[in-house]
């Protein structure tokens, strides 16, 4: 395949980014969508220009480090994936591809397509946890868990930490990332103690980081790589709606 | 007296341990608050020992080179984590867990070492649970098992196809907890660059924030490092591309002793090589071995036919199919350990009777979807067949999955003693790292094991028997002249580095490492081919020193330099694993030297001669290392060939 590329390259988070147009020859339809990168950025430096930077680590899709938006779309045209599961048989030949960062007042740009997620870490240190220390618990099968629950714990527990869903929303929203964690630990008796108390310190610490609020478009559910539900954010709101309550 | 000081306490292997706790010293509140501890690494193994040591009140500092502590590749692990809980009544016990996993690791690992992972794996399940880690459960509420290789029991606890997902955000939050608490200061997109050594003693760290390019001075009581694996030397593999030995290497540089480098695990069900442009290769979990059947056509005219698409292999006739895992080792079947899995697939492909490319053999699903229905197995891997059906385009339900070997574990590292001390005091070293627990291979879901074992209850253990001598030591200053020589040390090498200016790129340079390694120092070995790649791969280092190209500044964000520095060690680590399996002139586990081998193609080991961990000391460079042994001893375990048939 032949593509035209159109990535953003900006050089730090102060200077003023653009566009830069490249072109790559010959890439095989099987190849992924970062390897289609790394034969760009080989190109780059055989002519001496600086290689594109962007996120990238484990390439199987769960350490949730890559982060792009192609051709509009937070990790490009595909469901239920992330960029580095992307591969090059979704395209076109001849296609040009726009590549861009997550664009987020949360996610300032540090370089490139590369972005600061700093905020996912601060908000979930603000209570994405159940307070136990090492040791002294009891044993795992202590608390039997209905499976459903489990399952569903499961589900939303997916959460990559990508930073896809605040990337696609309107608002800039992080409710679904908090939903998850907060979901996943109401649903099980060892998160349930404390779950008011966390749906409210994970959300003010969101609104306190310059995330959006929710206005329920469900863009990020569409986008998410683990396909999360937009109901966990439903039952955050109830957790929330507790705390208030007993305040 | 020997340099090898294992330091295994006395008394009965099921005492030691327990012993070792009630007789250790303890550092007291008041004092641990004055004690500084860098950890390296955020995996299972860094993050649950940052959190441990966090909430037991000492000031810790932690450093990882991703965006976030989340991402280490623990995370990636999919299948599962053993316990000896022995929940399913199948006969399962703390020895038994200790028996498989010294056996699994072809008898090279240590007994006292492992009796102890063994002990502790019950309170890991405990622990995560705890923390909300979303375990399968059974309709009746409680938690769930299945097998893996090597064992005969079902003892592995799992969340779908990511445990290690699951567990290491159960580690994070822990880290997360004592973050907000104050108690553990975390380091993002920071590398640790050098260690630094006071006195004989470990004493911090240099580290280069990945951002700015800025060196930063750390300075620590102690240093951890649970920085995980060395398999990128092949760059083709199952770890994530960051993931790298310059951790261990600079320890190794400093006097730590680098152990069984030669013992890499190349594990059997990887989705098979594509392509030259291919950048990482991507693991099937074993879990798949529960229900998968592992064959290739038994004749090599229906394998030709299949390679050239002539023939579906959904419409081989099942006489015409050879289950070679099923033939060879009836006992264990297609759940026989990785390094005999992988070789019996190199053994097939190499006759001629491998299918895609010719290096890969089928996993079927067939058999267990018919037995079983395509709901369980959908509920039971979902996510692995979607995975692999988004990589390959083809969907497992109907065609049988291809797979082939690929490098995934090294079951070598940093030497450590019973409390996890390198060689160099005041330094630790845990998970991946280090050296101690595997043997010459390791069994499926017990990596996940002791990168939490360590963290959660060993090292917030034996730390404080170091420690306890240190609360005099007030807290140093970086401005020492160690700490000025680190930082003058790699600033002159990150200098030499950008100023090569020459014509090739790192990775065109790492993937002819890697190359090198697949070849000559990958799943056969012989002399020749060891001898031959020490020549090439210092051929290579030439290259690399002479030709190398970095674009960019030194002081921003630079991924090739990034690359430069750590493929500058894989070169050195290299070398140093072609030379470790060229001594050890027998074969054991994930190392099989061709010229040692049973008539039936098995490892065949040589305990009189080689009974013993390699532990390389540095000799400076262009040096050769020397070589020290330590001594193994089975007093609990009676020493067999490994049987699984």
């Amino acid at each position: 395949m032949n593509l035209t590329l159109k990535i953003w390259r900006q050089k730090n988070p102060k200077a003023k980014g653009k566009f830069e147009t490249y072109q790559v020859t010959n890439i095989s339809k099987d190849s992924s969508f970062l390897e289609m990168l790394d034969v760009l950025n080989e190109q780059l430096i055989n002519n001496e220009i600086e290689p594109v930077t962007f996120d990238h680590d484990c390439r199987e899709g769960i350490c949730g480090a890559c982060s792009l938006y192609i051709n509009g779309r937070a990790h490009g045209p595909d469901d239920d994936i992330t960029t580095c599961q992307l591969h090059m048989r979704k395209f076109n030949d001849s296609e040009t591809i726009v590549i861009e960062p997550w664009r987020s007042r949360g996610f300032p740009v540090i370089k490139d397509l590369m972005v600061d997620r700093n905020a996912f870490d601060k908000i979930h240190q603000a209570g994405g946890f159940v307070s136990v220390s090492t040791g002294g618990v009891p044993d795992a099968n202590s608390i039997p868990i209905p499976k459903e629950n489990a399952d569903e714990a499961m589900d939303a527990a997916a959460c990559i930490g990508c930073g896809a869903c605040v990337a696609t929303c309107k608002n800039g929203s992080a409710m679904l990332f908090v939903a998850a964690k907060v979901s996943q630990l109401a649903l099980l008796p060892q998160g349930k103690v404390e779950a008011s108390r966390r749906a409210k310190n994970m959300i003010t610490k969101m609104d306190e980081l310059g995330f959006g609020s929710c206005t329920n478009t469900g863009a990020c559910e569409v986008e998410c790589p683990k396909g999360i539900s937009i109901a966990h954010i439903a039952r955050l709101n109830r957790e929330f709606l507790c705390a208030n309550l007993q305040d | 007296m020997s340099k090898i000081n294992s330091k295994i306490p006395e008394g009965a292997i099921a005492e030691k341990w327990v012993n070792y706790k009630a007789h250790q010293n303890l550092v007291n509140p008041a004092n641990k608050r004055k004690l500084d501890i860098i950890i390296v690494g955020t995996g299972l193994a860094g993050a649950s020992a940052a959190a441990s040591l966090g909430e037991l009140g000492f000031n810790v500092k932690i450093f990882c080179y991703q965006d976030s502590p989340r991402r280490a590749h623990s995370i990636a692990a999919q299948g599962g984590i053993n316990a000896a809980k022995n929940y399913p009544n199948d006969g399962d016990s703390v020895y038994r867990l200790f028996y498989d996993t010294i056996k699994g690791g072809d008898y090279r690992a240590r007994e006292a070492n492992v009796h102890r992972l063994a002990e502790v794996s019950n309170d890991i399940i405990d622990q995560c649970v705890a923390q909300g880690v979303p375990f399968a459960r059974e309709y009746g509420g409680l938690l769930d098992n299945r097998s893996f290789g090597g064992a005969q029991v079902s003892r592995t606890f799992y969340a779908r196809g990511q445990t290690g997902q699951q567990l290491l955000l159960g580690a994070y939050g822990a880290l997360n907890r004592q973050i907000a608490a104050g108690t553990v200061k975390m380091y993002n997109r920071t590398e640790m660059v050098d260690i630094v050594k006071v006195d004989g003693k470990a004493r911090g760290i240099l580290a280069r924030n990945l951002v700015d390019g800025k060196l930063e001075r750390h300075f620590g009581h102690s240093v951890v490092l649970a920085t995980g694996g060395y398999g990128n030397v092949f760059f083709l593999s199952t770890n994530a591309m960051g993931s790298n030995c310059s951790a261990a290497l600079q320890a190794y540089r400093k006097g730590a002793y680098f152990s069984n480098p030669s013992y890499v695990q190349i594990h059997p069900t990887c989705i098979p090589v594509h392509g030259e442009f291919q950048s990482k290769l991507t693991l099937m979990s074993e879990s798949l071995r529960n229900d998968g059947r592992i064959w290739v056509p038994k004749k090599k005219e229906d394998a030709e036919k299949i390679r050239e698409g002539k023939l579906r292999p959904e419409n081989l006739p099942e006489e015409d199919r050879d289950y070679y895992l099923e033939r060879r080792y009836p006992a264990f079947g297609n759940l026989v350990p990785r390094d005999v899995a992988s070789r019996a697939a190199k053994e097939r492909c190499d006759a001629g009777h491998g299918v895609g490319s010719g290096l890969a053999v089928y996993l079927d699903f067939k058999s267990a979807i018919d037995r079983l229905g395509k709901n369980v197995i959908e509920s039971r891997y979902g996510n692995l067949f979607q995975m692999y059906e988004k990589i390959v385009d083809d969907d497992p339900y109907q065609t049988p999955m291809m797979i082939y070997p690929a490098i995934h574990y090294t079951m070598g590292g940093l030497w450590v003693d019973y409390e996890l001390q390198s060689s160099i005091p005041g330094l630790f070293v845990i998970g991946e790292a280090n050296f101690s627990d595997h043997g010459a291979n390791r069994l499926g879901a017990s990596a996940l094991m002791q990168g939490l074992a360590d963290g959660y209850f060993v090292l917030p253990y034996t730390i404080q028997n170091y420690l306890s001598d240190e609360i005099h030591v007030e807290r140093m200053t970086t401005e020492l002249p160690e700490f000025e020589k680190a930082e003058r040390e790699i600033t002159q090498k990150i200098d030499k580095l950008m100023n090569i200016k020459g014509k090739r790129s790192v990775d065109s340079i790492h993937k002819e490492l890697g190359k090198i390694m697949w070849d000559k120092v990958g799943m056969a070995r012989t002399k020749e081919s060891l001898t031959e790649a020490v020549d090439q791969i210092n051929e290579l280092k030439k290259e690399f020193w002479e030709n190398l190209r970095i674009p960019g500044e030194k002081n921003n964000m630079n991924a090739e330099l990034e690359k430069a520095l750590r493929l500058s060690d894989f070169l050195e680590l290299g070398e140093l694993m072609a030379r470790d399996a060229k001594i050890r002139e027998e074969s054991c586990g994930g190392h099989f030297r061709k010229e040692y081998q049973t008539k039936e193609g098995e490892a065949l080991r040589n305990d009189k001669d080689f009974s013993y961990v390699s532990a390389w000391e540095f000799n400076g460079e262009n040096t050769e290392p020397i070589l020290l042994k330590e001594a193994l001893n089975y007093e609990y375990i009676e020493v067999k060939q490994r049987n699984y048939k």
